[in-house]
């Protein structure tokens, strides 16, 4: 592809007097998985809320396979949205359908799927992600954590989106299972050959998934590969990178 | 088209072309529910013209090559077998003959299993109320001996809510029915030649009955909703949980403030809509039947005794218990889905509302056998 799989120039948020991007720029390659980082309050779920069209920037240019989606109208952006998946922080799964019609719903609305296709095509999104056969029926309210990010997972996958945006995807998982989920999104990206967007504070799961880094700081973001970001200069990076927290991990992970 | 065929004797050949993908699933479909698949030994399928293939592509794709198997056809890559189709056999290989079995179908229709399920449910119902209006009762005493546990500014908040921002409409309803029941009872009673009784059935409809029975229901479809959705919205977000955890009674903070605040509204409410109503009723009876008012005012005096006015107000604390109760208890029975959450707030209103009218129905008895 001739473009890269998203791009963001000089994009600038505010709301009332508090400046949240101020010429926010990125660029995300296809087939790669970028990660995003910030300290809380960074601009964070603001930025994916843009990029995702829920809100349009003060200024600013957002574009998803070369086409500037903060230019377009509610009908343009559907098609440009089914080509994209979403997971969100609290998987968003909606509460009132079951597992599987969770799935369903994007390819109901997208899609000209007679009933048994439809059905296995739902079943295959389970599948993928590890979900056992039973959980197709029960509720969001039935499942587990990590079930849920999941679910959320396979939603996010049912219209075969060559672009996917996870939002915290390993938050409120227990280490193992968050290290299971990081695979999956790995085995996934490379099967299916995605790119990958994701949000996310978790170590591990960077250095275990990410090849780029975005890191928010006042405002704008500084980009690079893993090995480069963390000898980045600015004090809220290197404290990130460097903090009592992470020291272990930077070593294990130079160390190999 | 998205598929080349040739034929040659016995050996098909097929060209994939174009964007494989989910957008185009039905179309790829027909294109190959219209390949015959008779007589075809050999089946060689083409990929190299083939400029995407997503999952959904690739599973239109496998179970085309499962069927002409299944026909006893070899089939054949030319080129690399694509990869998507190895990662759909290795996702879906372990599929057992059970694997992907719907869920139990409920059974047909069972006349007995069903009567007594309803039984059953509505026994639980009953007890669950009973325990709930205990309980609420019992947090209640508890709390009477210190008055700071009886949350005096939440109170003033609910009666702010739930009283003084209903005013508007409750007293807008109350001069529309006073209005309408003067009107039609003027027309009735002037072919009798007594208008002057327009006077009478206004006051006493409304002091008795119709300035607290609609009060009541407005507050019920106002009030009793907002307190299900907000204590069931909590409950969702484990508020609910939150304040049992840290030790703080949610049926003091929560349940019981509401309650008292409609008990302390409710009656207040109901005697806005009493004067609103008999101001109704006297510009009606000025305008239309031309009464001057200070006649209406003497005719009211003679109308009511002295119990009338409180036979209507004495009910509204009684309807506000009932009220606040089905609100907060269907609030609190939220579990788990935003489906739920409507459900139970459409049962607490239609309670509420059935409730007071059936305790309204009991309030006529009483005061018949009692003779006021």
């Amino acid at each position: 592809m001739i473009y890269p799989a998203l791009e963001v120039e000089g994009l600038v948020n505010r709301f009332g007097r508090q400046v949240v991007h101020d010429g926010l720029s990125m660029q995300v390659r296809a087939d790669e998985v970028f990660g995003i980082v910030g300290g809380s309050g960074a601009g964070k779920s603001v930025l994916l809320r843009t990029i995702l069209g829920l809100q349009r920037p003060v200024a600013g240019v957002v574009r998803i396979a070369g086409a500037d989606i903060t230019r377009m109208t509610e009908a343009q952006l559907r098609h440009i949205k089914a080509r994209y998946g979403v997971t969100f922080q609290q998987g968003a799964l909606y509460s009132g359908l079951t597992v599987l019609e969770n799935v369903q719903l994007p390819m109901l609305e997208h899609l000209e799927l007679e009933p048994a296709a439809l059905e296995e095509l739902a079943m295959l999104r389970l599948r993928l992600v590890g979900l056992p056969a039973d959980s197709a029926w029960k509720y969001p309210a039935e499942l587990s954590g990590g079930m849920v990010k999941r679910a959320a997972l396979a939603r996010a996958l049912a219209l075969d989106p060559g672009l996917l945006f996870l939002d915290e995807p390993t938050s409120g998982l227990d280490p193992v299972s968050a290290a299971a989920f990081d695979e999956l999104v790995l085995y996934l990206q490379k099967q299916l050959r995605l790119t990958i967007v994701m949000i996310t504070h978790d170590l591990d799961t960077i250095f275990r998934t990410c090849n780029r880094v975005g890191v928010i700081v006042d405002g704008r973001m500084e980009s690079d590969t893993l090995e480069r970001i963390v000898e980045h200069p600015h004090p809220w990076i290197q404290a990130y990178f460097h903090g009592e927290r992470s020291r272990a991990r930077l070593g294990a992970a130079h160390g190999a | 088209m998205s598929v080349e065929v040739r034929r040659t004797g016995e050996d098909l050949e097929l060209e994939l072309t174009g964007e494989w993908v989910a957008e185009r699933f039905a179309a790829l479909e027909t294109a190959l529910a219209s390949v015959d698949l008779a007589a075809a030994q050999q089946l060689s399928i083409g990929t190299r013209r083939l400029t995407a293939l997503d999952l959904s592509g690739a599973w239109v794709l496998r179970r085309f090559v499962r069927r002409a198997r299944a026909a006893g056809a070899a089939v054949r890559f030319l080129g690399t077998q694509p990869d998507q189709l190895r990662l759909l056999d290795e996702t879906l290989k372990e599929e057992g003959p059970g694997a992907g079995g719907r869920s139990p179908a409920p059974a047909g229709p069972q006349p007995l299993a069903a009567i007594g399920r309803i039984a059953v449910s509505a026994g639980r119902d009953l007890y669950g109320a009973l325990a709930f209006g205990g309980r609420v009762s019992a947090t209640l005493v508890a709390s009477l001996p210190q008055p700071r546990r009886l949350r005096p500014i939440s109170i003033a908040r609910h009666v702010y809510d739930t009283g003084i921002t209903a005013m508007p409409i409750v007293a807008l309803i109350a001069f529309l029915i006073s209005v309408i029941i003067a009107y039609m009872s003027a027309r009735q009673l002037a072919n009798l030649g007594a208008d002057i009784y327009v006077v009478d059935l206004v006051t006493i409809g409304v002091l008795r009955e119709l300035g607290v029975l609609l009060t009541s229901i407005i507050v019920a479809g106002r009030s009793g909703s907002a307190f299900a959705a907000e204590l069931g919205s909590m409950r969702l977000n484990e508020e609910v949980d939150a304040l049992t955890a840290t030790a703080v009674d949610p049926f003091e903070v929560l349940v019981v403030p509401r309650v008292l605040g409609l008990v302390i509204a409710l009656p207040l409410l109901t005697i806005i809509a009493d004067l609103v109503g008999l101001t109704g009723g006297a510009l009606l009876c000025r305008y239309l039947l031309d009464m001057p008012l200070t006649q209406y005012a003497t005719r009211v005096e003679e109308a009511i005794a002295p119990t009338t006015f409180w036979v209507g107000v004495i009910k509204a604390p009684v309807f506000a218990l009932l009220i606040g109760l089905a609100g907060c208890y269907r609030g609190l029975e939220v579990r788990g889905s935003a489906r739920e959450l409507g459900r139970l707030t459409t049962v607490a209103v239609v309670q509420a509302i059935f409730m007071v009218i059936l305790a309204d129905a009991l309030f006529a008895v009483l005061f018949m056998e009692l003779d006021i």
